[in-house]
């Protein structure tokens, strides 16, 4: 890519450095349930301290890999290294990760501090030992006065932090989260997103989640792992995810993007210059800076995040290329961002975000406008799968 | 809807019909003629009578120990055996198996009884307590089996590996997280087998030898030779064990109830 993606600052990236020892390498896995590949030939390395986050729709064998890390499901073909130890055949209760489920499993019978004790007793500590480590927990996650309970007594936020003190009382190497914060509704949602990324710092642990929900691995990961149908798509940082999906069903899964099926009419690398590529959506020319590996006259598509449109009344100065003239045909009001969607002459739609930066109750653009949409060179890309 | 005057007539003829007999049963034991059909006062002798009644009582001593231990055993095998079924999702001969389980549900009796007596025979082991015994852990653990599987189906499998994943190995694990969550289920199961040994005639008494006679057996050869009041008295006792069982079961399972939602109110309080 001709323009490195943008100046997202990362102290910690250790998946950059050639010499770093992965934490946690899945190697070659596959795994099938009779006739059913689950996970296909995956390869992955996760590193000490990250927080990774495996992405997908349900059924694309990201809680099938989860699980096969735990020790729940042994893989069918290929190997797991833990710090560069194979760990196939070694039963769940020996391995050193800790999971928090998706349903917390609290046992039902135990109170909050006989849960979060569970494990330690496993370990033969002594009485004093971890009645600290249960006090520290309970601390941890802001439940002391809530020790006594019973899981039956507690609200769904608060099963969720003793799921998370559980599983966190035995100080794992990894921490597997699945889809932790599934049951929480959205505010007590972002508001622990933030608290998991503080204890996942604090503690220096290596956390392993799996969701369905993008906007979920977006806030809290260092990298994410985007799965379908058994096998990785793209693994990337978040930022990377969503301004360069290497593929259409990453550019559609994350966030909302506008796509457009096109072929390739031109490509010129200028000495000194960024590599520019021209298409034709259908009847759009398209003009857009990125190194692309795609030949003259393949099909590709072109992508555009709708935040990047700007849309106006005026006819812009240059409606050459990288403009569209249509109809406003809706209009979503999301309190923060407004979206247009703009209906072309030849009925396509392309969406188009505008922040509401005031709080104007005449809005220039309503519905049944003739509008223009333009959007620069280096906004949009193209996608080749 | 207005209920009509039908409904309340219809009820009180079906419930007549269910325990019009047990009444007349019980007031009979307070009788104090010896004709069971004739009326001759209140009077407790036959209660009295019943206690000196050195072969009714070694029977009710039989029935007994044969029920309490078959309960037991077959407690311990229903249990395990409804494990196997519910959690080994696939292995050779399930599908004979969990249709076997069942079977003796079906059979009658006198088939379940006669086969057994065969096995015995031909085995050439005496017949008498363990004999009883044996063929009573056998029809009851098919019970135990049922009411435990249907708990273990609505069990969450993540409990038992959230435990595994906590460093808790899988026999412990057991012992210490599924056992006391189905412990209700199995204990229903133990007093289901209890019961129906307390009670069973038709196998016991072709399964049974000297010296081991059971309550039925004993009642149903005593009411042969004629209904003495007797008969009367330690039948209304076998019902008030059965009542108090029944009323404590459903009190249990009613202050279950009363306290899950009582802990639900704290939930939605401690949210707030």
């Amino acid at each position: 890519m001709a323009k490195t993606l943008g100046p997202v600052k990362r102290k910690f990236a250790p998946w950059t450095d050639p010499n770093a020892v992965p934490f946690i390498r899945f190697e070659n896995i596959t795994k099938r349930y009779g006739d059913f590949t689950a996970v296909s030939n995956l390869n992955l390395d996760i590193y000490e301290r990250e927080f990774f986050s495996l992405l997908g729709p349900s059924g694309c064998g990201k809680t099938t890999l989860m699980r096969m890390l735990a020790g729940f499901e042994e893989p069918t073909e290929g190997r797991i290294l833990l710090q560069g130890h194979d760990i196939s055949g070694v039963p769940p209760h020996r391995r050193p990760t800790n999971m928090m489920f998706q349903s917390y499993a609290l046992f039902p019978h135990m109170s909050v501090e006989k849960n979060i004790a569970f494990g330690l007793e496993q370990d033969n500590l002594s009485k004093g030992e971890i009645a600290a480590r249960v006090q520290e927990m309970l601390k941890l996650v802001k439940l002391e006065d809530f020790a006594k309970r019973k899981p039956g007594q507690l609200s769904g936020g608060q099963r969720q932090r003793v799921a998370l003190a559980r599983s966190l009382a035995k100080r794992p190497k990894v921490l597997l989260l699945d889809e932790p914060l599934g049951a929480l509704d959205r505010k007590l949602r972002e508001e622990t997103q933030f608290e998991l990324m503080d204890i996942q710092h604090t503690l220096g642990l290596t956390f392993l989640i799996v969701t369905h929900d993008q906007e979920e691995a977006m806030t809290v990961s260092d990298r994410i792992a985007v799965m379908d149908k058994g096998v990785i798509v793209q693994v990337d940082t978040p930022a990377e995810i969503y301004e360069a999906p290497n593929s259409r069903y990453v550019a559609d899964f994350i966030g909302d993007i506008n796509i457009m099926e096109g072929g390739i009419v031109s490509k010129s690398a200028e000495p000194g210059q960024a590599p520019v590529v021209t298409l034709d959506c259908d009847g759009l020319p398209v003009t857009v800076e990125q190194e692309c590996a795609a030949t003259t006259g393949d099909r590709v598509a072109f992508a555009i995040r709708p935040e990047k449109v700007r849309i106006t009344l005026d006819q812009p100065e240059n409606t050459a290329s990288n403009a569209a003239y249509g109809e406003v045909w809706d209009i979503g009001y999301l309190g923060d961002f407004s979206v247009f969607l703009v209906s072309l002459a030849d009925g396509r739609i392309i969406r188009a975000a505008q922040a509401n930066v005031s709080r104007l109750v005449d809005r220039p653009i309503t519905f049944g406008d003739m509008v223009w949409l333009t959007w620069p060179k280096d906004a949009g890309l193209v996608l080749t799968r | 809807m207005k209920s009509s005057r039908f409904d309340p007539v219809v009820l009180t003829l079906g419930f007549a019909f269910l325990y019009i007999p047990i009444i007349i049963l019980v007031i009979y034991s307070f009788n104090a003629s010896r004709l069971v059909t004739v009326w001759g006062g209140f009077s407790l002798q036959w209660y009295r009578e019943m206690w000196s009644n050195q072969g009714l009582m070694d029977a009710a001593w039989v029935t007994a120990r044969v029920a309490v231990l078959s309960a037991s055993i077959g407690t311990v095998l229903g249990t395990m055996a409804a494990l196997a079924l519910v959690r080994y999702a696939r292995f050779p001969g399930k599908t004979l198996f969990s249709g076997m389980i069942y079977a003796p549900l079906v059979m009658p009796e006198v088939i379940t009884g006669l086969s057994l007596l065969l096995l015995f025979v031909a085995v050439g082991v005496d017949r008498g307590f363990w004999t009883v015994t044996i063929a009573h852990t056998t029809f009851t653990m098919c019970y135990v089996a049922i009411v435990v599987q249907s708990r273990l189906l609505t069990f969450d499998r993540s409990l038992e590996e959230a435990a595994q994943d906590l460093g808790c190995p899988p026999v412990k694990t057991f012992f210490k997280i599924t056992l006391p969550l189905i412990l209700p289920a199995v204990v229903a199961g133990w007093m289901l087998a209890f019961t129906l040994s307390l009670d069973d005639l038709v196998i016991a008494s072709f399964t049974t030898g000297p010296g081991a006679t059971t309550l039925p057996i004993k009642i149903y050869s005593q009411v042969r030779l004629g209904v003495t009041p007797e008969i009367n008295a330690i039948c209304t006792i076998l019902i008030g064990l059965v009542t108090i069982g029944v009323v404590a079961a459903s009190l249990a399972s009613k202050r279950t109830e009363l306290r899950r939602i009582r802990d639900e109110h704290v939930a939605l309080r401690g949210s707030s």
